[in-house]
């Protein structure tokens, strides 16, 4: 098993129409992923790279039977298409897109607790992330697929590109990868570390996990406490940011120290003392890893 | 974006929230006496505009009783070096003063909304104990402050605000004027984006609830749909920042010799890190973004080397949407306009690896090559202290 994404998973692509949707659709499908539909007002009834355009989220669910929406839609309709996809049936929502509003993302937040207080369970990964990728049987996401190699090691990270470079070390060492998830770099997201990390807990095709966070907010501190209440699985962390300076917003909306709250000192703090193995230098991440287990055969 | 006190006063007056008599924003000892009659009768209070916090116990917020005394503080403030709680030890520059009419404060509270990543949603922070620091606060009266989450779609309803003002033991002379006063702050902090709005002190007087001072910071991905902030300047960003998002480049300006140009904000962070980590220290934060093209790599060279503290440069790349061979193709045709003066090194990783590192070799520039990150950090942080001696 995996989590969030299997071989199975259909997907819809919401924004497929455009140059980002065309272009990053085409790398899933060459991946393997089932991409059944896209999603773009106006041009229902289209054909685009071999699958049927819908107007509505509503239409590609019935027609379809994709429950998985990879968002690539700008950042000023993004918040928009997020309720679009859950209002239409999906459960699972990756929103691929950077730059939303955070007001709207408050918005989306409140708006998928109030469809699940009525039974529904809602994943939003997301936004401003890589996606999510199951090696070898679906990859929902902006991530070079070639990188990863399927095996037993979760990772969950809230960057883009330090979340390859962990992957990268991992694979070369011959540590394959359950599932990666890239939670996303904005200070209000869909799923958190926690949510990740129990996910993976439960999950048959994880036997550890590598978690990548950075500075700002207390999601990481939040984790550390989950890790030692409810997990078994040994995790391994790197926090980036303790070269950057307080106050100053590092790319990422959510990276940013402010009135001393979300510190580099007090996430690796929490994590050690939660019983996490550290990794404090970025290049260490795979030989970590490897040091505690033994590679699978490659 | 962060905006100086009389900006989100400005703001906060037009839509409806009571502020002292406002007399000028001044630059030199020349216009007091204009600013001082507008303000109306003595006293008047000098406030240095800068965006740190702390201000009033640095020496930063004055009361003068007379008009020489107006001018005089009005000439000991003007460029002066501000050192507050909030400044980490660096002295801000003062370059504007703010003139207003003195007003007759009665009682002072603290109020303020934040974005709230917990509540995910804005969050009001009150408390009965005006005038100090929220961290000092926080730290010796936890008890006193008042946490209230507000549903954005929603809003302050009238309920919710009359139950601070009870909280906060508001006289009943003055509930009306609170409720009024917190529900068009909260809406202004929704319509605008903000990530935070402070106002400490809020205060009461007479008969009336008024903000003393105001701490503003919006979103910036949200400025698309501000016009209203538009208008404004960012006074954090230095010159480079301002160029450097111009051309879509994330770049903040830091103390250290190394500079770097980095994909994805978390790897920069990470390379940052790793700098420091192998002895040296970054001149800056640099992410190229996803979508860099030639040109844009050129571009973030450019400023890189505009930052005269930089000894060294690494360049470190994981291709992923981004190719490593248009990644060096960038670096080679940047490099044929630019002389480099400093050692580079590049570290390339990820999708076309291979025809990017040979472009580099082919090129015949004198590029220092990396595997890894950190083979790549240490190779840096030797180049720079050579290059330093």
């Amino acid at each position: 098993m995996s989590i969030i994404l299997d071989k199975d998973s259909k997907i819809l692509v919401q924004g497929f129409t455009g140059s980002q949707g065309t272009f990053h659709a085409k790398q899933c499908i060459e991946y393997g992923t089932q991409i059944v539909a896209g999603v773009t007002p106006g041009r229902g009834g289209q054909t685009h790279l071999d699958r049927p355009v819908f107007n509505t989220v509503h239409d590609a669910v019935r027609n379809t039977g994709a429950f998985v929406s990879m968002i690539l839609v700008p950042a000023p309709f993004a918040a928009d298409a997020i309720m679009e996809a859950v209002d239409g049936g999906c459960s699972t929502v990756i929103c691929i897109t950077e730059g939303i509003p955070i007001m709207d993302m408050a918005k989306v937040k409140r708006y998928i607790q109030q469809v699940e207080r009525s039974g529904r369970e809602i994943t939003l990964i997301g936004p401003n992330c890589p996606g999510v990728i199951t090696p070898g049987q679906c990859k929902v996401g902006i991530m070079p697929g070639f990188i990863h190699k399927a095996g037993s090691i979760g990772v969950v990270s809230r960057s883009g590109t330090l979340t390859y470079e962990a992957v990268d070390q991992l694979t070369k060492r011959g540590f394959g990868q359950s599932t990666v998830v890239g939670i996303g770099g904005d200070p209000i997201n869909g799923s958190s570390f926690s949510d990740i990390l129990a996910k993976f807990e439960e999950d048959d095709a994880t036997d550890a996990v590598v978690m990548i966070g950075e500075i700002g907010g207390s999601a990481e501190e939040d984790a550390a406490r989950f890790f030692k209440d409810k997990m078994t699985k040994p995790v391994f962390g790197f926090i980036a940011g303790k070269a950057a300076p307080e106050g100053r917003r590092m790319g990422h909306a959510g990276a940013i120290v402010e009135g001393g709250a979300g510190t580099h000192a007090s996430k690796i703090k929490a994590m050690r003392e939660a019983g996490i193995t550290v990794v404090e230098n970025l290049s260490g991440i795979g030989e970590a890893v490897a040091k505690s287990r033994k590679p699978l055969a490659a | 974006m962060k905006l100086l006190e009389h900006e989100g006063k400005e703001i906060l007056k037009a839509r409806g929230v009571p502020v002292p008599p406002f007399g000028g924003l001044i630059k030199t000892t020349a216009q007091v006496q204009a600013a001082l009659k507008r303000a109306g009768k003595a006293p008047w209070v000098v406030k240095a505009q800068v965006l740190a916090g702390g201000r009033g116990k640095a020496g930063g917020i004055k009361l003068a009783k007379t008009p020489k005394e107006a001018k005089d503080l009005s000439k000991a403030m003007i460029g002066m070096n501000l050192i507050t709680h909030q400044t980490h030890g660096q002295a801000i520059k003062v370059k504007e003063l703010l003139i207003e009419g003195g007003v007759k404060i009665e009682r002072e509270l603290y109020f303020s909304v934040v974005m709230d990543r917990k509540n995910a949603g804005p969050t009001i922070i009150t408390s009965a104990q005006g005038g100090m620091e929220i961290e000092t606060l926080a730290e010796e009266h936890p008890e006193a402050i008042i946490r209230m989450p507000v549903d954005p779609n929603v809003g302050l309803r009238d309920f919710m605000a009359r139950r601070l003002a009870f909280q906060l033991d508001i006289p009943a002379t003055h509930t009306a004027a609170f409720v009024r006063v917190t529900k068009i702050l909260v809406k202004a902090f929704i319509d605008l984006d903000c990530s935070m709005l402070e106002i400490n002190p809020l205060i009461l007087t007479p008969k009336d609830v008024m903000a003393l001072d105001c701490k503003m910071s919006t979103d910036d991905n949200a400025s698309y749909r501000q016009p209203e902030l538009a208008k404004l300047k960012d006074h954090e960003a230095s010159a480079l920042e301002i160029e450097a998002k111009a051309a879509d480049i994330s770049y903040v300006g830091l103390d250290g010799t190394i500079g770097c140009m980095v994909n994805g904000a978390g790897l920069a962070m990470g390379t940052m890190d790793t700098i420091a980590l192998a002895g040296g220290s970054p001149a800056n934060f640099l992410d190229v973004g996803g979508g860099a093209n030639e040109e844009r790599v050129s571009k973030a060279l450019n400023l890189i080397l505009k930052d005269k503290k930089v000894k060294a440069i690494l360049i470190n790349i994981f291709g992923g949407i981004v190719k490593c061979d248009m990644i060096a193709a960038g670096v080679v045709s940047a490099l044929k306009k630019i002389k480099l003066k400093v050692p580079l090194v590049v570290r390339l990783q990820g999708t076309n690896v291979d025809a990017g590192k040979e472009i580099l070799k082919k090129s015949g520039l004198s590029i220092i090559a990396a595997d890894d990150l950190w083979d790549a950090a240490q190779k840096a942080v030797a180049a720079a202290k050579t290059e330093a001696k």
